[in-house]
């Protein structure tokens, strides 16, 4: 939590992923992050829930530079996030992002949509791009979709691909913003079976989700987030059992019925 | 349940077919409702009126190929004309004995068009390859290598004008109006008032001022000792005329594009100009294809505005044709083969882009 954290170089430093001091953004004079304070340790996996409009996607967005802070600092893997194009470059190369509407590349089949991006950003060739994609997509269990658009494809395929096309790109951490929100209710499963097997493996991950079977099952951590501030942050055992603000017990009664 | 099958369409089993759709009796199809009929009368009234003069003029009276000038006094089309003329009308004041040359510049643009056809093909080395083929019919034209004599732009006339000034219009103006409309949604403010502006102001003056402009204007512009073809010059206004209406057309598309593929782009760390180019435009020149069709068809008639500048392209060489004092002022029957020649080329386009309308949507966008 203290700013002496985030500079010390040492063994650490070393297993920390994500670094998060005295964030604050805007968006006009809308205070939307509030002096936030996180950090997340390699292998960690850290659900973030809380009602809409609570500052949970602005707040993963920020890791990746998709929404730019104004005050704070954000560190990835040692590299601290500013308006340096080579920083922010290097941050996006080892954190992979997975959307609530899947951003597929409609124009393209499944398998450019896993391949085009590694021969334009990684500059692949373009066979061995195609034998990454083809080993994500059976990863996800889906090849047998690989010639197909993502418009011809269900929900929950569609996102299985998203998070294929992300895993090819080799990211050490992997956002999630809502990826099973957009989904009808039988196609979440097969979303969130994939996610729980990355987990498994010991991918450093931040969720957004209010799949709390899922934060149960897998998170390390869970933060719930209420008018762009961190409210509170525990184990989940002690996250459902025993929530500490009563405004997380307001939102838990909410949501779990 | 799996979610396999969900995407596949079942086959119709023959058990569980429609029945065979009724099928409408000629009263129900011209008379079903007073509107109809109304409509029907109208049309059967109007045809009445003028086929039989039609066929006529047209067939029983016309005068075909073959035939003498001096029959062509009488009531009927003078076909004769049009075949004695073709040459003149397709070709200009080119030399003949060098016919063949814009006649292999006609061949190759249609090879040209037909090698574009598919979108399969689409990419850098089809670009390449128009660049080439481009070149290789300049050259043609112009003559003064491989044993070819030279032939000025002034002698350049016809179908080959037309069609060069067609395709070079639009081709050249294609990418700049790409620039213009990205420069239009750029966030810096210089491209975007330089877009904003030569879009409005092209788009603001009617194409016969532009071609003026570039005709009469330009030449006392340039230095001194500088000078571009009358051709050049022409060929210069269509294309900023087909860039600035490109440019909307393509904004428009940009516009559709929904956000999230600009993020997934950017959370991919795809660079900024690769997603430009393979993300973005192509979704937005798929979304547009209709209005595109439009400027193309809008834009190889107003090619035969060239004329007014003194540019001899078909329609001015028919007029020309139309003038020789051995036939008697056959205006109609050349303006109907001009006509005719345009709306086959218009026409192609037009059902071309549904051809390619129906493509997308069996990717099944959304």
């Amino acid at each position: 939590m203290t700013d002496t954290r985030q500079m010390s170089a040492g063994a650490e430093a070393a297993h920390i992923a994500i670094a998060i001091t005295g964030l604050d953004k805007w968006y006009g004079a809308y205070h939307a992050l509030k002096n936030i304070h996180m950090e997340v340790r390699r292998g960690e996996r850290i659900v973030i829930c809380g009602p809409s409009g609570s500052g949970k996607s602005t707040l993963i967005r920020c890791v990746n530079r998709l929404e730019e802070h104004q005050r704070g600092h954000i560190v990835v893997n040692g590299t601290e996030l500013t308006a340096n194009l080579k920083n922010i470059d290097a941050i996006r190369r080892d954190v992979g992002m997975v959307f609530q509407h899947f951003n597929l590349f409609p124009h393209l089949t499944v398998l450019e949509n896993c391949a085009l991006p590694l021969i334009l950003a990684r500059r692949r060739p373009r066979r061995e791009a195609e034998a990454m994609a083809w080993h994500y997509l059976e990863r996800v269990r889906i090849p047998d979709q690989a010639t197909k658009y993502p418009g011809q494809l269900s929900g929950g395929q569609q996102q299985r691909v998203a998070i294929a096309r992300s895993l090819c790109m080799a990211p050490r951490i992997m956002l999630f913003d809502e990826p099973t929100s957009a989904l009808d209710p039988e196609m979440v499963k097969e979303v969130l079976d994939t996610m729980v097997g990355l987990a498994e493996e010991g991918m450093t991950m931040i969720v957004v989700t209010h799949e709390m079977g899922f934060a149960r099952r897998v998170a390390v951590r869970v933060i719930f987030m209420d008018r762009g501030e961190v409210i509170e942050s525990a184990d989940p055992e002690t996250f459902f059992s025993a929530p500490e603000h009563e405004r997380t017990r307001e939102f838990l009664t909410q949501i779990l019925h | 349940m799996s979610i396999a099958t969900l995407s596949e369409r079942p086959e119709l089993s023959a058990a569980s077919a429609p029945p065979p759709a009724a099928r409408r009796t000629l009263r129900q199809i011209f008379f079903a409702d007073l509107f109809s009929s109304v409509l029907t009368v109208a049309t059967g009234a109007l045809l009445i009126a003028t086929v039989p003069a039609a066929i006529d003029w047209a067939v029983l009276d016309a005068v075909w190929p073959g035939g003498d000038a001096r029959l062509c006094q009488e009531q009927g089309a003078c076909w004769a004309f049009i075949a004695d003329k073709l040459r003149f009308i397709l070709f200009g004041v080119y030399p003949p004995e060098e016919q063949w040359r814009p006649l292999l510049v006609i061949g190759l643009v249609l090879g040209g068009v037909l090698m574009t056809l598919s979108p399969r093909l689409w990419g850098t080395k089809l670009i390449l390859g128009w660049g080439v083929l481009i070149a290789a019919m300049l050259t043609l034209m112009w003559g003064g290598v491989f044993g070819m004599s030279v032939v000025s732009t002034n002698r350049w006339g016809g179908l080959p004008v037309t069609l060069l000034l067609a395709v070079l219009s639009l081709g050249l103006g294609f990418p700049f109006a790409v620039v213009l409309a990205l420069g239009r949604r750029s966030t810096s403010i210089v491209p975007r008032i330089l877009s904003v502006l030569t879009i409005e102001v092209v788009r603001g003056l009617p194409l016969v001022g532009l071609l003026f402009v570039a005709s009469i204007l330009l030449p006392l512009l340039l230095p001194a000792g500088w000078s571009i073809d009358k051709l050049g010059r022409t060929l210069a206004a269509l294309t900023i005329f087909a860039a600035a209406y490109l440019a909307e057309v393509v904004r428009g598309g940009l516009q559709g594009v929904s956000g999230g593929q600009e993020e997934a782009a950017r959370a991919l760390g795809i660079p900024r100009w690769k997603m430009v180019w393979h993300i973005i435009l192509p979704q937005a020149i798929q979304k547009v294809i209709p209005p595109l069709t439009n400027t193309a068809i809008v834009m190889v008639k107003n090619t035969s505005l060239v004329l007014i500048v003194g540019v001899f392209d078909m329609l001015s060489a028919g007029r020309a044709a139309a003038a020789d004092p051995a036939w008697p002022a056959p205006y109609a029957e050349t303006y109907l083969f001009v006509a005719t020649m345009y709306f086959i080329i218009c026409f192609g386009i037009s059902r071309y882009s549904l051809w390619l309308e129906q493509r997308v949507r069996e990717k099944d966008y959304r």
